[in-house]
């Protein structure tokens, strides 16, 4: 079997669903998305809650239901999918691929877009000290046994890290039947949603202590209990304030990580802030051709997001696939200013790509209250928004429209949040 | 006939707006601090009689997965939510399931479904493919 393809998707979550489809309705006639699981949809498939699809379907969806529009859709569009397909190497118009009862195959393709998403940081990447007992799992490893093979973690779950995934298994941990003793946050303030907060740890009773952290896991085959102790300003465990609490499960949700193996060993330049590729205003990375999507780029929040961004990555591989080249040559870069950790995408890319507008996506480094955006070229302000609140956990967009921006070769633009 | 005041945090999108509502006797006076209509009346109702999606997995013989994904159709009053795992947890369906088949109707009399919200294959279905 040969594969030759206009644009190639690394991917089958809900970035790469979005950008094969947008790609094929953009006018590439072969269209590829390749997925190492059986099934297509990614982490939609194991988050089975509520909350998706609000700002882009404007209907309240869980995640299976949301991917299952997405999978319908590219059926429907003539997109072709290869499962049980793992991805091995990239390189600009190429993958190298291990297909189930296949081997090993190359697939040529004038664009490709990449959209592997994230992974979980581990115990080991916190280096939590203690022994090394069975009971100890990420939250969305936790979510996958629970919700799609059926197996129970555990009985007395301790939580430490207050990500989404880890409130939302607060909730579901408790909804089987198991007690949760507290989820445990190294930072002042927490790192999910509000209102998951509310509707996760509030409604169960479930208490959430700021600035504590586990500092020892015991046990010998099984997690027996773990101590916590509270944090000082530089996130150090305060003396005398360690106490011990018996469980049998320890869940992490302590941050994701994009999934960049593919793109460094292929010399994508990567961000060291966001973890993912350097890209422009039309998702292109540092090689010619290849473009990058959802978690993969950058962790979001929310799923709406990465469906957006991916519609714009597939649009653009679509594009370099008929010819149209986007060019890095022509620009501008963007700026993390006061209180911002980072903005996306890195480039504004100058040519015309037919559309209007460009969309930005950053986060602050400290939460604030009642804030301005600022967009600012050669010392003015030229483009702003007022946010209610800006917390780092909660990603914040702006839309720009190009020519009101009207940048040219060699300018910049920088951006900042303050307290009003 | 004292006037209540209670913030509320609106859970209906991820803004999490925070919303006072003052009323008093049963009777709405005022509600601030929401940026739509839908956070309006989450939060009066989440005064009267607060209610929760549910959503969880039962269990399917012979499918290509061991469980299938559920919600209920309509938010349900919370102390509901215990009540109807305990209902699900007696169900098995059997593979085929499509997604928005109904897994219990009328949970507890109160009008709500229960739907699927993936699609499960039989076993044999996915060898085939």
């Amino acid at each position: 079997m040969q594969y030759d393809v206009d644009v190639a998707v690394v991917g089958g979550g809900p970035a790469g669903l979005a950008a094969a489809l947008a790609a094929k309705e953009a006018g590439a006639s072969e269209v590829l998305l390749v997925d190492r699981e059986e099934q297509l949809g990614g982490i939609l498939k194991q988050c089975i809650h509520p909350g998706f699809g609000i700002s882009f379907f404007n209907a309240d969806l869980t995640g299976p239901e949301y991917a299952e529009r997405f999978i319908e859709a590219i059926n429907r569009a003539g997109v072709k999918t290869l499962n049980k397909t793992a991805v091995l190497s990239i390189k600009p118009r190429s993958l190298t691929v291990l297909m189930e009862g296949k081997g090993i195959k190359e697939i040529s393709a004038k664009a490709i877009v990449l959209a592997m998403g994230c992974r979980e940081r581990t115990r080991e990447a916190l280096g939590i000290p203690g022994f090394r007992p069975a009971g100890v799992f990420t939250a969305g490893l936790a979510q996958r046994l629970i919700n799609i093979e059926g197996k129970m973690i555990g009985r007395r779950i301790v939580i430490l890290g207050s990500g989404d995934v880890g409130l939302i298994m607060a909730r579901r941990s408790t909804l089987e039947g198991a007690v949760v003793e507290g989820v445990y946050e190294i930072l002042p303030y927490p790192g999910g949603l509000v209102r998951n907060i509310v509707q996760c740890l509030e409604d169960y009773g479930i208490p959430l202590y700021l600035s504590h952290t586990v500092t020892f896991i015991h046990g010998n085959k099984r997690v027996e209990g773990v101590n916590v102790a509270k944090v000082d300003q530089n996130l150090q465990p305060i003396s005398g304030s360690e106490r011990y609490i018996p469980c049998d499960t320890l869940l992490l949700s302590v941050g994701l990580i994009p999934e960049n193996e593919l793109s460094r060993v292929a010399g994508i330049e990567i961000d060291k802030r966001t973890g993912g590729p350097i890209v422009d205003s039309m998702m292109q990375t540092s090689l010619s051709g290849i473009f990058a999507c959802g978690n993969v780029l950058h962790v979001h929040d929310l799923v709406d997001n990465v469906t957006q961004e991916s519609i714009k990555a597939g649009k653009a591989a679509a594009f370099f696939s008929l010819g149209e080249r986007g060019k890095r040559e022509i620009c501008v870069p963007t700026i993390s200013g006061k209180n911002v950790r980072y903005v996306l995408p890195h480039l504004i890319n100058l040519m015309d790509d037919g559309e209007e507008n460009v969309t930005f996506y950053l986060r602050v480094e400290k939460p604030t209250g009642k804030s301005k955006l600022n967009l600012i070229k050669n010392g003015e302000t030229v483009a702003s928004k007022i946010e209610p609140l800006a917390r780092p956990s909660e990603m914040i967009s702006i839309t720009v429209n190009k020519k009101e921006l009207s940048l040219q070769k060699g300018e910049s633009l920088l951006f900042e949040v303050t307290e009003i | 006939m004292t006037i209540k005041s209670h913030l509320v945090t609106c859970i209906v999108c991820p803004q999490g707006c925070q919303i006072q509502v003052r009323y008093e006797d049963g009777l709405l006076l005022e509600i601030k601090g929401n940026r739509c209509k839908r956070g309006k009346s989450y939060a009066w109702q989440e005064i009267q009689n607060p209610q929760r999606i549910l959503t969880t997995t039962v269990r399917v013989i012979g499918g290509e997965l061991p469980l299938v994904s559920v919600k209920t159709d309509r938010p349900i009053p919370k102390e509901l939510i215990f009540k109807t795992m305990d209902l699900l947890a007696g169900i098995e369906l059997k593979a085929p399931v499509k997604m928005g088949q109904v897994v219990l109707d009328n949970i507890l009399g109160t009008g709500t479904n229960v739907v699927a919200t993936k699609t499960v294959k039989k076993q044999e279905d996915s060898h085939q493919r």
